[in-house]
């Protein structure tokens, strides 16, 4: 097992080699540069600033020196922080809503799958199914401002934005209700299509009826006997659903306004904040691989069939 | 008073193409000890029977439609889902046809053959994997102390079943019920299989049923021989009788259809036409229209088993009022 945790850590560094390269260049060949928003200057001015941000190397140079220091490179946007320091205040702020987001998506998923599952084709089923699909086919920017609607307009059950309300310091605060919800509502959707489906070919294998036959208890059948190779399919699709919470993350941010890191990865791009963009692409691939590869582990230690090679 | 009683049992599943009569009114008795053979073609209703004893029947679509199965006093049929629950695995126990997929993929060996002791609180978890690695031993499971460690899937077909019969019976039940337990497994298998029931029922005192297609297999195996036939039972009687002093036409024909017993070079006897379609309920005899000997009366009166002699009971409406002999 630490073999291929190791030979898969290695495997990492060219593709992030890969992503860094294409991020750096993609974001030099696009027009415009990261001082046009900024008032009118003279040549002299821009020729002083360009020395400042070293501009002025040439490009091969830049990137090496971008890949080398990158955490201690500081924003173009906000001249006196740097990236590191940017994503390491802004990233628990969108880590957070993604870890709710997700507690909702497992917890409402796995539950409603699970229940589907047991009564195929009766109500019991179409109900969740139905709400599933509802969830599926409506995009977030839709299913937010409508639960804003809802709950803070006109029930005023919750704040309709912001974020662990003027302190920030508390685990937890009625405005981070809303957009985990909105978040998590998606995938729970998805989970539960998912584990509805990995359920139904698993109880109706042999192994369950000779649980059955053993006197096991309808739950023991279930938790037992059932989750483990039901859930296989939620688990393989967990590494993407997790990078799919944190890259469409900043829509919810944009949405309730919160002090997330997917608003900087967005403003970053639009603001040619050469070295922001960079730093937050890195993270987020490091983190996505990483995630993939904890998914991987998971599913060997839960299929005996599998193993690490 | 016999172990177990079944009267009348009545399962039927409910399609989108009609309901399909797959067992239709069958009684039978198991005594302590006994060995029972349920002998039939496929689809014949063998395994039905035993599943609907044990609420095994995935309903819907199928339904217990009439009946009792009374065991020790309880009416399996009838009883709440607890009492059957305590009464399957640890008192009636079964094994399955197919070894591969009747054991969980995703549970150490160990943790499957433990489990009824545990569910029915039997042992203590030490205890019960002394057990386990006993009864594991007694299957004749090579090296069964690290063996008991590993997954269904670094097992072979053969050693499954072994698996499957040791934790059928690590509860040390009165009745094991074994729905084609060999017929998955190579030809030199079968018979270490049936061999290895038997020993264990000897042990044990356990009662066995046998559900089979394989005439060989219960002739040598069985006290009593039931022959189904189109979800009834059409013959029934000490396995001597069924064999030396057949009387239905269809036990015959089956008995005439055994390669082993034609002489070299001749054709196998074959039976024409095809099993019964079970969602269409025949006025009179079910094998009639496959029966040599059937006459009008065959199609238009229901028959019923008739005891002949010798504990020998037969549902040929010919043999019982015509003294028909082939």
């Amino acid at each position: 097992m630490l073999k291929f945790i190791l030979r898969r850590i290695l495997e990492t560094i060219p593709v992030l080699l890969c992503v860094a390269a294409m991020t750096f260049f993609m974001c030099r060949l696009a027009p415009g540069g990261p001082f046009d928003e900024d008032k009118q200057v003279t040549a002299e001015v821009r020729e002083l600033l360009n020395k400042q941000f070293n501009l002025d190397q040439p490009l091969h140079k830049q990137f090496i020196q971008y890949i080398t220091h990158l955490p201690t490179l500081q924003s173009f946007k906000y001249p006196n922080r740097t990236v590191g320091e940017i994503i390491s205040q802004k990233f628990p702020v969108s880590a957070k809503l993604g870890f709710f987001a997700m507690c909702i998506a497992l917890g409402l998923g796995v539950l409603f799958g699970v229940i589907a599952s047991l009564r195929p084709n009766t109500y019991i089923d179409y109900i969740p199914s139905s709400l599933a699909m509802i969830g599926i086919c409506l995009p977030t920017f839709v299913m937010g401002p409508l639960l804003m609607l809802v709950f803070s307009l006109q029930l005023g059950w919750f704040p309709a934005t912001g974020w662990g309300g003027f302190s920030g310091d508390q685990f937890f605060a009625s405005d981070m209700v809303l957009p985990s919800v909105t978040l998590g509502f998606f995938y729970a959707a998805y989970i539960s299509r998912l584990t509805r489906g990995g359920m139904l070919d698993i109880l109706t294998q042999d192994y369950i009826r000779t649980a059955k036959a053993k006197g096991a208890s309808g739950l023991r059948v279930i938790l037992k006997h059932s989750l483990r190779g039901g859930l296989l399919p939620v688990i393989s699709f967990m590494g993407p659903a997790v990078a799919g919470l944190i890259a469409g993350s900043f829509v919810i941010e944009t949405i309730f306004a919160i002090p997330g890191l997917g608003q900087d990865f967005v403003k970053s791009a639009f603001n040619r904040d050469y070295t922001l963009v960079l730093g937050v692409v890195m993270f987020y691939a490091t983190l996505i691989i990483l995630l993939n590869l904890i998914v991987d582990i998971l599913q060997v230690t839960l299929n005996p069939k599998l193993k690490f090679d | 008073m016999p172990l177990l009683d079944v009267n009348d049992l009545t399962t039927y599943f409910h399609t989108r193409n009609g309901v399909v009569r797959a067992v239709d009114g069958v009684s039978f008795q198991l005594e302590k000890g006994e060995t029972l053979g349920i002998v039939g073609e496929s689809g014949s209703g063998k395994s039905v029977t035993c599943m609907s004893m044990l609420g095994l029947i995935p309903q819907p679509p199928g339904r217990i439609e009439r009946g009792t199965a009374h065991f020790d006093g309880t009416d399996l049929l009838h009883c709440t889902r607890k009492e059957l629950q305590s009464i399957r695995g640890r008192r009636v126990a079964m094994i399955f046809q197919d070894p591969m997929t009747s054991l969980n993929p995703y549970l150490r060996i160990e943790d499957q053959l433990i489990e009824p002791l545990l569910i029915h609180g039997l042992a203590d978890k030490v205890s019960a994997k002394k057990q386990a690695l006993a009864m594991l031993d007694a299957v004749g499971i090579q090296d069964a102390a690290s063996r008991i460690r590993g997954y269904p899937h670094e097992f072979s077909g053969g050693m499954r079943q072994r698996v499957m019969i040791a934790m059928a019976l690590i509860t040390k039940p009165d009745v094991l019920i074994a729905d084609e337990p060999t017929t998955a497994l190579d030809v030199t298998v079968q018979a270490q299989i049936l061999e290895l029931i038997k020993k264990e029922q000897q042990e044990l005192g356990t009662a066995v049923i046998l559900i089979t297609h394989d005439l060989g297999v219960v002739s040598g195996f069985c006290d009593r021989i039931n022959v189904m036939y189109g979800g009834k039972i059409v013959e029934s009687g000490p396995t001597k009788e069924i064999f030396y002093n057949p009387q239905h036409p269809y036990n015959r024909a089956l008995q005439n259809s055994i390669p082993a017993l034609q002489a070299k070079g001749k054709e196998l006897y074959t039976i024409p036409g095809m099993p019964p379609d079970m969602s269409k309920p025949s006025a009179g005899c079910s094998f009639a229209p496959r029966c040599e000997h059937a006459t009008d009366l065959c199609t238009s009166e229901p028959p019923e088993l008739q005891d002949i002699g010798q504990a020998h009971t037969t549902a040929c409406l010919r043999v019982q009022r015509e003294n028909l002999k082939p």
